[in-house]
């Protein structure tokens, strides 16, 4: 019986994991040194906060792995052998493989700061950076974060929850400016200053960390040569694939392992998936290496498919994205940049007062709806996705606007003053559709 | 667990001074109780029940202020895991079997408490005098002591759980739904009710919220006699309480879900939804416990089923001259109803049920008809070869008094907050039967935002493990949920919404995650 041997067990692996079980009676065997049993990282926040237990932060139940056949082995790839197929490991008897993913996901960006690795100075990516974090803000005050991404902000509201004060350095000149546009960065801006204890320290930069006789981290200093004394020191400036361990001669591996479309890596029998892949040719507009919950996913569903005989190319489907900053949600269906590309048109509404703010990009000429960003108002995936798929022109959505929406009930409705604000601002003259089943907007 | 909670560090596990003076006004009121409770002689009575009462209220709401005000709207989850309370520590299980002790005093013991039978109240129920006599005219009870607190509890911490979650209307207006409820119907309207006896209305204690199976004494014979013998208001009261479970009950749950009962009107679920709220994370979320809650809540119901057809059959007459509804008359109607249902579950519904819920139905159905066969032979006054009031008696005692109310509510701390409502209630059973097959009411999923966090599994007060569906982008239509919509609230990525709409697409067995174009189709 074929084996395959998936390293790593994050999303990407597990759902290569059970999409194989599903297509096929193939022995399957996942790898991981972090945990046994598959956890959502998405949930590590959680956690520190109190919100869950690490139990609740796995989504099988320890059976599901007997039942399903799936065996787990709890430990450290050393080095992979592919003229032999044999994978080399810590603790355990060498594995063979007939097929190999690695899944093996990021690690934290250290970009050779001073002092980086001081105690007390720590990325978060892993449970074990989680475990660290827990020690390592134990009497902590002041922490310092650095780089304005979403594991920063994630990192600052686990921080407060613990009354440590929190400052933010970010190199750009808004938060989160290579995503997000002017004004939705600036809303984001205002939620985050609404939170005692959390400053934002814009276009600041790390110079060094300075320590104290036992190599804790003590203060950082600014590149605009500000001391700023602190216990911990948050590295959030973005991961890179954790791929140091498998670097060789025959591996092709450029920042990530170089994958082909249907995320076959250069050695035959051996693919690459999530955040640890990187793609030849890029698909579309993202990028060579998509480090996200939902193409780890895809990537997943996709290599199973490949492995259980029937290939395909991964082939995602339009951009979309979630995240939430403190209370503040967000998602975004479509591709928004931070700064307007040739030909695009924007509409912006919002409210200051009950933090919403909707970004719609559209074609300047044909208004084609292109993309949204949305702030403090739920959307339905299902609905935009059909809108992107079908062209569908930017007046059709706020026409429809209302059946997209996917708050709560009894939650208060804006479509009519965004309706207002889009004649007046485009001079004209929709009025708001009918109220019905929103699958009625779908394909029947 | 342990590992989690040896490693707290900052303020995050204790109370802050605050939140410490408000629970300790709370625990003063109580404190007053206790020592009534011991005939420590408080007078004038209506000062200190006054007192007692406007401290727990008072404590409930201090708390709250230095909880959540001045804080930023959101979800308010932070360090629920950490203190001892919430996470099954200490003072959970001192909680747990403080409440437990109550329950087991108010039902077997109300002596304790001050009841003394033919003469005038001693200790906590005497101090309640004051207040049943300005309501009903009346000294009072056991039950009326627990109402009046039970009522408390839940208007107080709904004012808490409104304050906690005043981002959202939906909870805003279901907690004022549940408030109204208790205040109205639970507390006033039968105390006034009782009030209006005399002048050949002679009302049974009739909370019109509640509605049989929960109140399984409703077709009793001295209610039923009682309400008969009251002329017009009597009657309707009757034909009210059978048109709840076979005429409203049906229809609200086909437009709204069993939600409409459990977590807005029912004073079960009232409880558990705001005092009961800080421990929704305890329910087992594990398969094997659902496993049980399956057949566990439908033998209730099956055995509510047996003992209520038994008590009505004992006192209905033989004699069709006198009175249409005879014995075997009525087991007749029973069981062709239950025939019905039955026979249309399984001609129509079948492919909805898993295995093992298809065989109970079997055997259930095959329990009840040998059962009133046996009873349509003979006019017995045995149920299985045992005693009609010793079933009916075994189920006010097992089930009424154990189930709901003991381990109900008194394991709150230990088992989480709707572990009745979860595992023993026969009219969510019939409820969440009805939400399964004849419903409009689903929560969606938002295509494929699901990051598999859990937080929505982990708050799921009834224990589903509703990110099972999430992750797969399919929705969720499970018979117990109860509809609070804490899921939708405490999701990081805007994922669920509960909402009614059309029966065509409301469960989708093999959903299809939006967003990649070459997801694989499995059979």
């Amino acid at each position: 019986m074929e084996h395959v041997v998936i390293i790593g067990n994050g999303i990407s692996g597990v759902t290569a994991a059970r999409y194989i079980r599903k297509m096929s009676d193939k022995r399957i065997t996942i790898i991981s040194a972090e945990s046994k049993y598959f956890f959502s990282r998405t949930a590590l926040m959680y956690i520190y906060m109190g919100h869950m237990s690490f139990e609740d932060t796995q989504p099988y139940e320890a059976h599901f792995w007997d039942k399903n056949n799936i065996d787990l082995v709890q430990d450290y790839v050393q080095k992979v052998n592919y003229d032999d197929k044999t994978l080399h490991l810590a603790e355990t008897t060498p594995i063979h493989y007939d097929k190999l993913i690695l899944a093996v996901g990021s690690k934290p960006n250290k970009f050779g700061w001073k002092g980086q690795d001081y105690h007390g100075v720590q990325g978060l990516y892993s449970k074990k950076d989680l475990d660290l974090m827990e020690r390592n803000t134990r009497n902590a005050q002041e922490a310092i974060i650095v780089g304005g991404g979403l594991i920063g902000v994630e990192m600052a509201e686990m921080l407060l929850t613990r009354n440590i004060n929190v400052t933010f350095l970010i190199r750009e000149d808004r938060f989160w400016g290579g995503v997000l546009p002017l004004e939705d960065s600036l809303m984001v801006k205002r939620h985050l200053e609404k939170h005692n204890g959390l400053t934002l320290r814009l276009e600041e930069e790390l110079e060094e960390i300075v320590a104290d006789e036992e190599k804790r981290a003590k203060a950082v200093i600014t590149k605009k040569g500000e001391r700023i004394p602190c216990q911990f020191v948050g590295l959030t400036a973005g991961v890179s694939p954790n791929v140091d361990f498998l670097k060789g001669d025959q591996l092709e591996i450029e920042r990530g392992i170089l994958v082909n479309p249907d995320l076959s890596a250069n050695i035959p029998d051996v693919y690459a998936i999530g955040d640890c892949a990187q793609f030849k040719q890029p698909n579309g507009q993202r990028k060579p290496i998509e480090q996200v919950w939902y193409t780890g996913r895809m990537m997943g569903e996709t290599v199973a498919q490949t492995i259980c005989g029937s290939p395909v190319e991964y082939k995602p489907g339009n951009w979309f994205n979630s995240a939430k900053f403190f209370d503040l949600e967000y998602q975004t269906y479509g591709w928004v940049w931070n700064e307007l590309k040739e030909g695009e048109a924007e509409f912006i509404w919002k409210n200051d007062e009950k933090e919403l703010l909707l970004h719609f990009i559209f074609d300047k000429e044909s208004h084609e709806f292109k993309a949204i960003n949305t702030f403090g108002i739920r959307m339905r995936h299902e609905v935009f996705d059909h809108w992107l798929n079908t062209n569908a022109s930017i007046e059709e959505v706020i026409r429809n606007l209302k059946m997209a929406n996917f708050d709560p009930e009894f939650y208060k409705h804006f479509e009519k003053e965004i309706i207002e604000a889009f004649n007046k601002q485009f001079d004209q003259n929709i009025k708001l559709a009918k109220n019905k089943w929103w699958k009625s907007l779908l394909p029947q | 667990m342990t590992a989690i909670n040896q490693s707290i560090s900052g303020d995050t596990a204790s109370l802050n001074t605050q939140q410490k003076i408000g629970a300790g006004i709370g625990a003063t009121g109580l404190i007053i109780l206790l020592l009534a409770s011991f005939n420590v002689g408080f007078q004038p009575l209506w000062l200190w029940l006054t007192i007692s009462l406007a401290a727990i209220a008072g404590g409930i709401l201090w708390y709250t202020r230095a909880t959540y005000v001045g804080h930023p709207e959101g979800i308010k989850n932070d360090g629920v895991y950490f203190r001892s309370l919430t996470s099954k520590g200490l003072y959970g299980y001192l909680a747990g079997v403080g409440l437990t002790g109550f329950y087991i005093i108010l039902y077997f013991y109300p002596e304790y408490i001050g009841l003394v039978e033919g003469s005038s109240n001693e200790g906590i129920i005497q101090l309640f005098d004051p207040l049943s006599k300005s309501l009903n005219g009346n000294p009072a009870s056991q039950w009326f002591v627990y109402g009046t607190l039970y009522t408390l509890a839940i208007l107080f911490f709904g004012i808490k759980f409104i304050i906690k979650y005043r981002h959202s209307r939906y909870h805003i207006i279901r907690t004022a739904s549940v408030m109204f409820f208790q205040l109205a119907f639970a507390f006033l309207i039968p105390e006034f009710m009782a009030r209006l006896n005399g002048d050949g209305l002679n009302l049974p204690y009739y909370d019109l919220k509640n509605i049989w199976p929960l109140n399984y004494y409703n077709f009793d014979q001295y209610r039923v006699d009682k309400m008969i013998n009251s002329g017009t208001i009597g009657m309707a009261l009757l034909i009210f309480g059978i048109a709840s479970i076979f005429i409203i009950t049906p229809i609200l749950t086909y437009f709204y879900g069993k939600r409409w009962y459990c977590s807005w009107v029912c004073g079960c679920g009232g409880l558990a939804e705001t005092a009961g709220d800080s421990f929704r994370q305890l329910s087992d979320k594990s398969t094997r416990a659902w496993k049980i809650e399956r057949w566990l809540i439908h033998s209730v119901v099956v055995f509510v089923t047996i003992s209520t057809v038994a008590v009505v059959h004992s006192y209905l007459g033989t004699d069709t001259s006198k009175y249409w509804l005879t014995k075997s008359a009525f087991l007749w109607i029973v069981g062709g109803i239950l025939t019905l249902i039955f026979a249309w579950v399984m001609l129509f519904k079948r492919h909805k049920f898993q295995k093992d819920a298809l065989y109970g139905a079997v055997g259930f159905f095959v329990v009840i008809i040998a059962f009133m066969g046996i009873h349509g032979l003979s006019d017995t006054e045995h149920i299985f070869l045992v005693e009609k009031q010793t079933v009916r008696g075994g189920y006010g005692f097992l089930i009424g008094s154990i189930f709901s109310g003991v381990i109900g509510t008194g394991f709150y701390p230990i088992l989480g907050n709707r572990v009745w409502c979860r595992f023993g209630c026969p009219m969510a059973a019939i409820l969440g039967f009805q939400q399964k097959l004849l419903s409009r009411f689903r929560i969606t999923t938002n295509g494929g935002q699901c990051i598999s966090c859990g937080n929505c599994s982990t708050y799921c007060e009834m224990g589903i493990d509703v990110r099972a569906y999430a992750q797969k982008g399919q929705n969720i239509v499970r018979s117990s949920c109860v509809g609070c919509g804490v899921c939708s609230s405490v999701c990081p990525r805007g994922v669920l919404k509960l909402e009614n709409g059309p029966s065509e697409g409301r469960v989708d067995d093999n959903p299809i995650i939006i967003g990649h174009d070459n997801q694989p189709r499995l059979q």
